[in-house]
């Protein structure tokens, strides 16, 4: 949980930018190869990164490339040949790094990413949303979504144990700005501690010139749905790989990501009415709308999924069990349908004893500040949720402007 | 690998589906072609600017001769060797099937 009521750095942290932080979690976990190509707001993770190797800080190959395409690729090559590789993001260059990632997890090659969050164009926006990272919801990386800037730092840390356990690679997101861009205290993790947590890569195969093989090369029909399907496999078994990591990572950092098996961090949902799901930094505000409720003597709480890939479905099903109603607030949507995140929410409580109703909110698109009165306003509405409702009712736009619609206010 | 074998038939699913090197030379892909070329062993030069423009390694040299072949098992008919070639010595001729 974070610490809302922590307002002073203690002596074991550092204040330092998002990225800036992120940057020395990864160099503490030592990676053999960082191969990037430079976005906002993604950007001033590698170029620490490069900063440090340039240094002498750090020993890892850096390895400059022309696109996003082209380092995820080296980063393919590097992972294939035993290294621990490790690359940055956001956006456009997710999409760009999109089929090379795709490839990386039928290869399986645990290739440790961290995605500053953005929107896609067009219009063209460089400010915080949800829908790059949704959009390679299907490759076969674990994905998480941090908090705050420690748990985006801590994120990548868990992502290299249980990558290089489940053989996928991994992206870590973090909100573009709102975590990057931010100045707040973290625990920089030493690299003794990381080599405590994080035992070197012992990759299965290879790639050697001596020993030489094919990998991800051609498969006929009749191999190509098992290898696909081991795949999924590694996805389910990396629930309890991820539940083991948070243990021990709390014996060995001290920091407690151990609820639902890593997988939800809950803020009065136990006997909440109500329950906000939400993932990534939106949580911070919303805790605080919860406090407010919560004084004037009504049951909202919030779910926040910390894991995304695997999806938490038996998790999210036990958490919400007992609620009166479920408001989904989301930075992301499916033209066409409704918001992926609330989908999946409602497919997964759809086989569940209860199914309480849920609403699904779209908001805080392309860095659009969301206020403690936005979260409240939805809290007023999600409690008008029945069991039966038309899409109109189940999803909505709270901060639609509809002056700036065509045709006035549609 | 022995040419007969089919080396896909006992392809065990290993991590990330890790398979021996030249498996795919098994996939014989010249039944794809349209047009195969054609070459005038007379006016071929031997200067093999069809071989290093070839995307599938099928323009090789004739084993014992100065002129060079086509592997048609793998040939698919894109004809950049004809393009390329120097002394025009390669024909594209269509397929008859």
């Amino acid at each position: 949980m974070a610490q809302a009521d922590q307002q002073n750095p203690s002596d074991e942290q550092e204040v330092m930018k998002g990225t800036s932080a992120v940057a020395k979690g990864v160099m503490a976990a030592n990676p053999d190869v960082v191969s990037a190509y430079p976005i906002t707001p993604q950007t001033g993770v590698v170029e620490k990164l490069s900063e440090l190797v340039a240094d002498g800080k750090l020993d890892s190959e850096f390895i400059k490339v022309d696109s996003e395409f082209n380092a995820a690729s080296t980063c393919i090559g590097a992972s294939a040949a035993g290294a621990r590789a490790f690359s940055a993001t956001s956006s456009q260059g997710l999409k760009l790094m999109s089929e090379p990632l795709f490839t990386a997890a039928g290869m399986r090659l645990p290739i440790v990413m961290a995605v500053a969050n953005r929107s896609l164009s067009a219009p063209l926006s460089i400010w915080a949303d949800h829908t790059d990272a949704f959009a390679e919801r299907d490759g076969g990386m674990l994905q998480f979504h941090a908090e705050d800037v420690q748990e985006a730092i801590d994120h990548v840390l868990l992502g290299f144990r249980v990558a290089e356990q489940v053989n996928l690679p991994a992206l870590s997101n973090f909100d573009g700005f709102i975590l990057t861009h931010v100045q707040e205290p973290a625990n920089i993790p030493t690299e003794e501690e990381v080599s405590e947590f994080l035992p070197p890569r012992e990759p299965e195969y290879t790639l050697d010139p001596s020993d030489p093989k094919t990998m991800g090369a051609y498969a006929r029909p009749e191999h190509w749905t098992e290898s696909r399907y081991e795949i999924q496999r590694a996805m389910m078994e990396s629930r309890e790989v991820w539940a083991d990591a948070v243990e021990e990572f709390k014996d060995v950092f001290g920091r407690d990501y151990t609820e639902y098996g890593g997988m939800l961090d809950t803020y009065y949902a136990d006997d909440a009415d109500h329950i906000i799901v939400a993932m990534g930094s939106i949580a911070g505000t919303i805790r605080n709308v919860v406090d407010a409720y919560r004084e004037d003597g009504e049951k909202v709480g919030m779910v926040r999924p910390r894991v995304f890939r695997p999806f938490p479905a038996p998790e999210l099903r036990d958490a919400l069990a007992d609620a009166e109603s479920v408001a989904v607030l989301t930075k992301e949507m499916s033209p066409g349908y409704e918001s992926a995140f609330a989908g999946e929410i409602k497919g997964a409580l759809y086989h569940a004893e209860s199914q309480p109703p849920v609403k699904s909110y779209v908001l805080g698109m392309a860095g659009r500040d969301v206020k403690p009165e936005d979260i409240a306003d939805i809290i007023e509405d999600v409690k008008t949720a029945t069991p039966k409702m038309d899409f109109d009712e189940s999803e909505s736009w709270p901060q639609l402007r509809p002056e700036l619609l065509k045709g006035g206010d549609a | 690998m022995s040419d007969t074998q089919d080396p896909y038939e006992n392809l065990k699913i290993t991590t990330g589906v890790v398979a021996e090197p030249n498996t795919s030379r098994a996939n014989k892909t010249g039944s794809w072609r349209e047009f195969k070329p054609v070459i005038d062993t007379d006016a071929c030069i031997g200067c093999g600017q069809c071989d290093t423009y070839c995307p599938d390694q099928a323009a090789k040299p004739v084993e014992g001769e100065d002129f060079y072949g086509f592997d048609l098992d793998y040939c698919k008919g894109c004809g950049i060797c004809a393009e390329v070639c120097p002394t025009d010595a390669i024909e594209m001729v269509r397929e008859v099937k």
